[in-house]
């Protein structure tokens, strides 16, 4: 599959499945490149890091840096620069719930660490690591912009705010029993008021 | 205090509708054609007048900053919108995104009308998915009545509109970060000059602004420059949306007149620190990077720009982080050091491993193993690395550190000096 320096990106960047985008996806990249200029499709590389994370279960393999340099016509090498600066790209497998905790001071004076302690042992997983039947995987994270709202976490794309132990150990058992949960504020709050 | 009347973000917390039908009756979009017949020189005069000050930390006079675009170059300038928020302890423009992106859209228009940008795009922070679908959906609607696109409000003026999302990387909130991130590079801060408003995005005359002091500008034009000086006092004028986050009863985001004093936002607002007032320990005013003030300033200092850099620290982004006796500030000062270690984007040298020895140093403090002679040294790396950096960064690692040293020195030494004992 691959051609030109592949040791360069696999040393950081993990091989992975074939990738081809699918036929959404597809349609999706020109409605993308059509928000920059003509000669500045570069500025794509980031939505559509993001179309093809979210194509390969939540991860970029080489496989993926590959079909987005080829959409953009950009060295892969560029893009893997730009996968790798930034944090919010998974250049590992992670599990189907990836679970960051915020850490940073506001939410460490709110009582992060017991959160990060409820996680743990709710889940059954270790700090940067993926549980074995890929339900979870947990992260700590610097601050996540919702110091008025800590201590959070943030599961997938959604935030879970206003936490204590009892309704973090919920939200977990809830995934486990595959039940919704409602995100946001877990005291009933609607945004940042207050109460 | 402010009136109800005054306030500028009528739905911050989302009580009501954040969308079109709701916005309307909260009078945003209601004479935007009439605004648009303005020159744009006026506008920019107008909101000079009104003291309007970057809400994104710096200060600096969004009129000006304005001014300084140029004019009738033939090339196509932008307005880009900086929602990468992510200085700990502020989660402001999360509110207006999320609650009302119309006032935020409205604001971009006339912005961008009034330094001849027919382009906008809106930098928002990766993690606030929500908020981004918000906005989108708000700028969907905006297209769809026209109120953005060709002839934008029935005006003459052309203008398109997008979103564009971060990944993660606090230094993207640096204006010439997020540019290098938005043209789809890795985000390290650009050498000035060239300013951005004389080469920014694509090379092109650009500026680049915080969510909030766009979103103010309509009701400023609406209600005119003298009403939005009348709020506050000279040169720090107008409302500010505050956050308050840490040791308090009630953590919030509320809307008040610039330079409320520190205790009656916390104490009105927040329903006062945890355990009591004298339970206080200090107070970060303005997010992270400015510098902590021990509890004998916080009885007395106003929020708003030169009140608190008088006083040693800084308004910043207004994110004010309350910290109790019950934990050690030092641990609070470490997890920062720690943030900014993350953070350094790895360009300039003095910041690059300058972050990951303070962190260190700051871990030893935190055990107490720290010798006068080493504090003195990690004082003296602080002044090395202040100022010796492309961007802000540098500084904004080494303040908290340096407001920690000054004012808690002898708590630190005590530490030591038991810590040796045992």
């Amino acid at each position: 599959m691959s051609s030109g320096h592949p040791g360069l990106i696999n040393d950081f960047i993990e091989k992975g499945e074939p990738f081809h985008w699918s036929d959404k996806n597809l349609k999706e990249i020109e409605i993308i490149k059509s928000k920059y200029p003509e000669d500045r499709h570069q500025s794509a590389v980031m939505p559509l890091l993001y179309l093809a994370q979210n194509q390969n279960n939540n991860w970029l393999s080489t496989e993926c840096i590959e079909a987005v340099s080829k959409a953009l016509a950009m060295p892969k090498i560029r893009v893997a620069e730009v996968a790798t600066f930034y944090s919010m790209f998974n250049l590992k497998p992670v599990g189907k719930n990836l679970i960051q905790v915020c850490r940073t001071s506001p939410c460490m004076l709110r009582g992060s660490k017991k959160i990060t302690d409820t996680i743990i042992k709710e889940t059954k997983c270790g700090i940067n690591q993926t549980t074995d039947d890929g339900l979870f995987t947990v992260v700590e994270v610097e601050c996540l912009g919702a110091c008025s709202n800590g201590p959070m976490i943030q599961i997938n794309n959604d935030f879970y705010e206003d936490l204590n132990e009892e309704n973090t150990k919920k939200i977990i058992e809830n995934i486990k029993e595959n039940k919704p949960n409602k995100v946001g504020s877990q005291t009933g709050r609607v945004s940042s008021e207050n109460a | 205090m402010l009136k109800i009347e005054d306030k500028i973000f009528q739905n911050l917390h989302g009580f009501n509708d954040p969308f079109l039908e709701g916005t309307l009756k909260r009078g945003t979009w209601s004479n935007t054609k009439d605004l648009l017949k303005k020159e744009p020189n006026e506008i920019i005069e107008m909101t000079k007048a009104s003291q309007l000050r970057g809400r994104g930390g710096a200060g600096f006079s969004t009129g000006m900053k304005w001014s300084f675009m140029p004019k009738d170059t033939g090339k196509q300038h932008y307005l880009v919108v900086n929602a990468d928020e992510s200085e700990p302890g502020t989660c402001k423009d999360r509110e207006i995104i999320r609650n009302d992106p119309h006032m935020l859209i409205e604001g971009c228009l006339i912005a961008s009308y009034a330094i001849q940008a027919t382009k906008c795009y809106i930098y928002i922070r990766g993690e606030y998915y929500f908020e981004y679908e918000q906005l989108e959906k708000a700028i969907k609607e905006a297209y769809s009545k026209n109120l953005v696109g060709k002839n934008a409000c029935g005006s003459d003026f052309n203008f398109d509109i997008y979103v564009h999302r971060g990944a993660g990387a606090y230094i993207c909130g640096e204006e010439t970060a997020l540019l290098e991130s938005l043209e789809g590079k890795k985000g390290q801060p650009r050498l000035k000059p060239p300013f951005p408003a004389g080469a920014g995005l694509y090379g092109m005359p650009t500026t680049i602004n915080n969510v909030e002091s766009i979103a103010v500008v309509p009701t400023i034009l609406r209600r005119g420059s003298e009403w939005f000086k009348g709020i506050g006092e000279e040169n720090n004028t107008g409302t500010k949306v505050y956050c308050i986050s840490g040791n308090v009863n009630n953590p919030c985001t509320i809307e008040e007149e610039m330079g409320i004093p520190l205790k009656e936002l916390i104490e009105k607002y927040a329903g006062g620190v945890q355990g009591g007032w004298s339970k206080l320990q200090a107070i970060i005013p303005g997010g992270s990077s400015t510098p902590l003030l021990p509890k004998t300033i916080c009885e007395t200092v106003k929020m708003n720009f030169d009140d608190l850099k008088k006083n040693g620290s800084g308004l910043g982004t207004a994110g004010v982080i309350v910290v109790n006796k019950d934990f050690d500030i030092t641990e609070v000062i470490e997890r920062f050091a720690h943030f900014y270690k993350h953070e350094s984007c790895g360009q300039c040298t003095p910041c690059r491993e300058g972050t990951g020895w303070m962190h260190r140093m700051m871990q030893k403090l935190l055990k107490g193993e720290i010798s006068p002679e080493q504090m003195e040294l990690l004082e003296n790396v602080t002044k090395q690395i202040e100022g010796h950096t492309i961007c802000a960064l540098g500084d904004a690692a080494a303040w908290p550190i340096q407001g920690l040293i000054k004012n808690f020195k002898s708590e630190l030494l005590a530490k030591y000096e038991s810590k040796r004992i045992e």
